[in-house]
């Protein structure tokens, strides 16, 4: 297991996402500007030039011709992955924190937060195949969360849409009728504000990350829990593995106090849990912030991880010595 | 009536659905077995009252009632009304008694005791003596089966008890509780009783298997308390805040009956008489203030004054012989942990004319049978040996220059004829003393000496082979990250702690071979605790800084066994066992033929191990077969959405799965790639 370190970015990581292939690896940070990299080697591609504030999250289109960039400027863009060029500008009022495009790529979830007096929304965006067809109306917004929304995410066959947030709960919202259909039992869950959520690679169950320094695993459909990881530190960042029963989890103290104490102290490792036995198998260092993003390989076998020192790391787990149980 | 009247309904619903004819029914022969309150409780039922620990009246007890004023009327007397019942106390001592002039002394009472005294009846009854009640087991716990060791902790608003279940790795709860106390937890010195503190006073509690409260004892803000070495009494500590800002503050000091709950003596005060004299630190005191004496059996008690040591009997709660023990600008004094000798010491006077002095003083007899003069000391400390066998006396003494300090030892050796006295200097004179420990039951001690990060650590013996009364150096072990000493309290192991600015680095040193055992590390650990029977250590980091808060047990050769994180962790304690039964004969022998003893423990053990890796295994597999369950019923109702996911990607053909599948080959052949070029972005790092 060699890692791969990749500096690009000038502000910490903030987002990390593969596409459908796993040979490209798109990168968010505060300093405004989404790189892009090739995933085996680190070398960087290109960036995407144009948002004026930090960008928070990005979605890849499943055939890897367009990325959608949510940003603090206010504003969620969409790109063209081959050329950098911007395609269109969707204009809120308020930071856009999560994007995601649906199963075919004709929508795009974008949450935005709770900024002044606006109250936070997930709001359902139509993408046309054409950018000069593409308009900036909703076709669902999604309001009645208190909180910052953190990730708004599909359900399958996109008739539902799973929101996260600073209230600890997740929910599950119909996408007719833009209705909560389910909650997280308060008592089983989070007790602080959910900063992550990540999908199993076959969308049947997801996995919740939170400040509350636990990591949970959750049925789709019913939302029932099904398995809580405890870790000793909030948890920043979450990702299934799509190859093993392996989570991966990545967190560290605040941000403040990170330069008051020794690099041991802070707890600054990627760990891996068994998905269904629920026990610490192992953790790769290699930061010296706090984690911010983690995201695993589609294919398995290597991992990203980004994080507050505005380094992002590439693993690649050819070897497994950790992971292996 | 609307309630009764829905819940009628519900009623005549549910006879229906059991096919129960309602008007059949004669209702009022339905009636509850006495006694049988099916857990409900009713409001004015006792247990719901006593649910509320230590409600105590305050009543009218901050009033005095002054009598024979002089005032031209028919009642010469007045209500004085105070903040606190502790300042109508006060005014009530200073002021009874008072002559203002030939007719009119004042005649200062408490307005509560008017009551309390009204109520005595006038004819004496004999006192009702209560049926015995067979109390509860008290020393339950040492009899468990596995021979388990029980500890305490204190982890945000709760305090838990549990077991050391070290074959288990991991701890057993045996009780919970929350807001158990207001400020901290403490074990009595023999393991029978937890003692919570809180504001009206402080409470024990102990028993077969539930925690239950034995006893309370009331005192208002109590702030430190702590018993006598073989828990008969407990003193417990407060200090108020005085009215006026000029003055100190006053301190009240109770010493109650642990079984009785009575008092049997109080101190009341100003804080400067309580204080030792001459260090008053901001706290005002330094705790405990009465030090027991005599060994286990709780006869002596005694407290430092301003050129005076009293020492108190327990018989009568007095002066021994009335009057205190006189010595001039006494700084300090300790007692021998299984004798009634007090260990005192005297600092240098008048410039040096007069000699700093170390004396040890026989009680109830109050001779000394022991004295050293010493010249040029800075300051001394002295060491007790757990049986009293032996007593160090750490002396820093000037240089010629007086610039500067260097240290050395007095060894006595208690037990011997005339006590004789040995001078012990470090091979580096000038070497600070970090840490001095003595083995407990035993004859060596151990010293961290040194300058700079890395001090040394050396071991002493009061005896060898060849000559008996030597002090004698065994080894020097250099360079130690360490700056605190643990003795396992069995004697033999010892481990060296790096506590705090240490980063919490442990090693866990065999004595009786001279070699290291294991080393280990329990990241920031700021507090070490041997278990009473030697066989675990626990280290803890408490809420001393705000992360990393949890314990490990380790065993006593340094294995760590298992970890626990707790935030706002404030105590662990082991639970103490009572002294050992065995006479040192009988222990000696079976020391001897441990080998066939514990081979009934080793088998047990193994049998344990055996068991719990067979649970895990059961455990594991049935958590395995529960998921792939989940897994195959998710995957059918995937299958059956497929036709529509298909439609939802335009009609794309394949679906995710099979993909994914063929890829697979082509990625690994990449990860070889990268391994290459990765090798120069390794330094960087």
């Amino acid at each position: 297991m060699r890692p791969i370190l990749m500096k690009g970015h000038e502000r910490p990581l903030t987002f990390l996402r593969y596409n459908r292939d796993g040979d490209l690896l798109f990168s968010c940070a505060k300093d405004h500007t989404p790189n892009v990299w090739f995933a085996d080697n680190g070398d960087r591609l290109g960036t995407y030039r144009g948002h004026n504030g930090a960008v928070w999250t990005c979605d890849v289109s499943r055939d890897s011709t367009r990325l959608i960039t949510g940003s603090a400027d206010q504003t969620a863009k969409l790109w063209d992955v081959q050329t950098g060029q911007e395609l269109f500008t969707f204009r809120f009022d308020a930071p856009a924190r999560s994007v995601e495009f649906s199963i075919g790529d004709g929508l795009a979830v974008i949450t935005t937060d709770n900024f002044m007096d606006n109250v936070p929304t997930a709001q359902v965006k139509r993408i046309t195949e054409d950018p000069d067809d593409q308009s900036e109306e909703s076709l669902l917004v999604i309001t009645g969360i208190k909180g910052r929304i953190n990730r708004a995410v599909w359900g399958p066959l996109n008739r539902t849409i799973i929101t996260a947030g600073e209230d600890a709960t997740v929910r599950i919202w119909d996408t007719e009728t833009g209705k909560c259909l389910k909650e997280s039992d308060k008592e089983q869950g989070h007790q602080k504000a959910i900063s992550s959520l990540s999908k199993s690679a076959d969308w049947s169950h997801f996995l919740t990350g939170s400040l509350d320094k636990t990591a949970k695993l959750w049925d789709t459909r019913t939302m029932t829990l099904i398995k809580t990881y405890v870790t000793e530190r909030p948890v920043n960042a979450v990702d299934i593995s799509p190859l093993l029963d392996h989570v991966v989890i990545g967190g560290g103290q605040d941000a403040m106090n990170v330069t008051m104490t020794d690099r041991r102290a802070g707890k600054f490792e990627a760990k891996f849990f068994h998905k269904i036995l629920q026990e610490e198998i192992g953790g790769v260092k290699g930061h010296f912030g706090p984690i911010n993003a983690l995201v695993f390989n589609p294919d398995g076998r290597s991992f990203s991880s980004g994080g507050e020192d505005g380094y992002k790391t590439v693993f690649s787990e050819a070897a497994s010595s950790i992971i292996v149980v | 009536m609307m309630a009764l009247e829905i819940s009628m309904e519900g009623i005549e619903a549910r006879a229906r659905d059991l096919g129960v004819v309602l008007s059949a029914v004669d209702l009022e022969a339905v009636a509850l077995p006495a006694g049988e309150d099916f857990g409900i409780i009713s409001d004015d039922e006792e247990i719901l009252r006593d649910d509320d620990p230590m409600e105590l009246e305050m009543g009218f007890a901050n009033i005095v009632v002054v009598d024979n004023l002089p005032i031209q009327r028919r009642h010469g007397y007045s209500f004085i009304e105070y903040n606190t019942p502790q300042e109508a106390e006060l005014a009530r001592e200073k002021t009874n008694g008072y002559k203002l002039d030939k007719s009119h002394i004042f005649a200062v009472n408490m307005f509560d005791d008017f009551d309390k005294y009204i109520k005595v009846p006038d004819e004496w009854m004999p006192a009702e003596i209560k049926p015995y009640t067979p109390g509860e087991n008290l020393q339950k716990w040492l009899t468990d089966e596995k021979a388990r060791d029980q500890f305490v902790i204190r982890a945000g608003t709760v305090s838990e008890v549990y077991w050391n279940d070290a074959r288990q790795k991991m701890p057993e709860l045996v009780f919970q509780k929350q807001y158990w106390t207001d400020s901290f937890i403490q074990w009595s010195p023999f393991g029978t009783y937890l003692a919570t503190v809180h504001r009206q006073g402080s409470q024990v509690w102990g028993g077969d298997d539930k925690f239950e409260r034995l006893m309370r004892f009331v005192h208002q803000q109590v702030k430190l308390i702590d018993f006598s070495p073989g828990e008969k009494y407990l003193v417990s500590y407060s200090s108020h805040e005085p009215s006026n800002p000029r003055d100190t503050h006053r301190v009240v000091i109770n010493i109650f009956d642990v079984r009785t709950g009575k008092v049997m003596r109080d101190f009341k005060g100003s804080a400067d008489e309580f204080s030792a004299s001459g260090n008053i630190s901001v706290s005002g005191v330094s705790w405990p203030i009465f030090r027991w004496g005599g060994g286990k059996d709780d006869k002596y008690f005694a407290r430092l004054g301003k050129n005076l040591i009293s020492v108190y009997e327990t018989e009568t709660f007095s002066l021994l012989d009335k009057k205190s023990l006189k010595i001039e600008n006494v700084v300090d004094f300790c007692w021998s942990p299984t004798d009634p000798i007090i260990a005192l010491f005297v600092p240098e006077l008048g410039g040096g004319n007069q000699p700093a002095r170390v004396g040890l003083v026989q009680i109830p007899g109050k001779e000394e049978i022991r004295q050293k003069n010493l010249f040029s000391v800075s300051d001394c400390k002295m060491y007790w040996q757990n049986s009293g066998e032996y007593l160090a006396v750490q002396v820093d003494r000037y240089t010629k220059t007086k610039k500067s300090t260097y240290t050395g030892f007095e060894l006595f050796r208690i037990k011997e004829r005339d006590i004789p006295i040995e001078v012990l200097e470090l091979d580096n004179k000038n070497d600070k003393i970090i840490a001095f420990a003595w083995e407990p039951k035993g004859h060596r001690f151990a010293v961290i000496h040194g300058d700079g990060p890395k001090p040394d650590i050396s071991f002493y013996t009061m005896r060898t082979a060849n000559n008996i009364n030597r002090v004698s150096k065994l080894t020097t072990l250099k360079s130690k990250q360490a700056n605190a000493l643990f003795w396992s309290p069995g004697g033999h192991f010892i481990v060296f702690a790096g506590l705090k600015g240490f980063n919490g680095q442990l090693e866990f040193y065999n004595v009786d071979e001279l070699e290291t055992m294991s080393a280990g590390e329990h990241f920031m650990a700021t507090d070490i605790m041997w278990d009473p029977t030697g066989r675990y250590l626990a280290s803890a980091v408490t809420s001393v800084h705000e992360m990393e808060n949890g314990f490990q047990i380790w065993s006593f050769s340094g294995k760590q066994l298992y970890k626990v994180s707790k935030d706002h962790f404030y105590q662990f304690m082991w639970r103490p066992r009572p002294p050992q039964l065995l006479t040192a004969e009988k222990e000696e022998e079976i020391s001897k033929n441990l080998r066939s003893y514990s081979k009934k423990y080793e088998q047990e053990d193994q049998d344990a191990f055996n068991q719990l890796s067979e649970q895990e295994r059961k455990r594991r597999k049935q958590l395995q077969e529960e998921w792939v369950g989940w897994v195959s019923k998710w995957k059918q109702l995937h299958e059956e959405d497929r036709a529509y996911r298909m439609e939802l990607r335009d009609g794309e053909a394949s679906d995710e799965e099979e993909e994914y599948e063929a890829k697979e080959v082509e990625v690994e052949e990449v990860v070889d790639v990268t391994e290459e070029v990765v090798a120069f972005d390794l330094d960087q790092e």
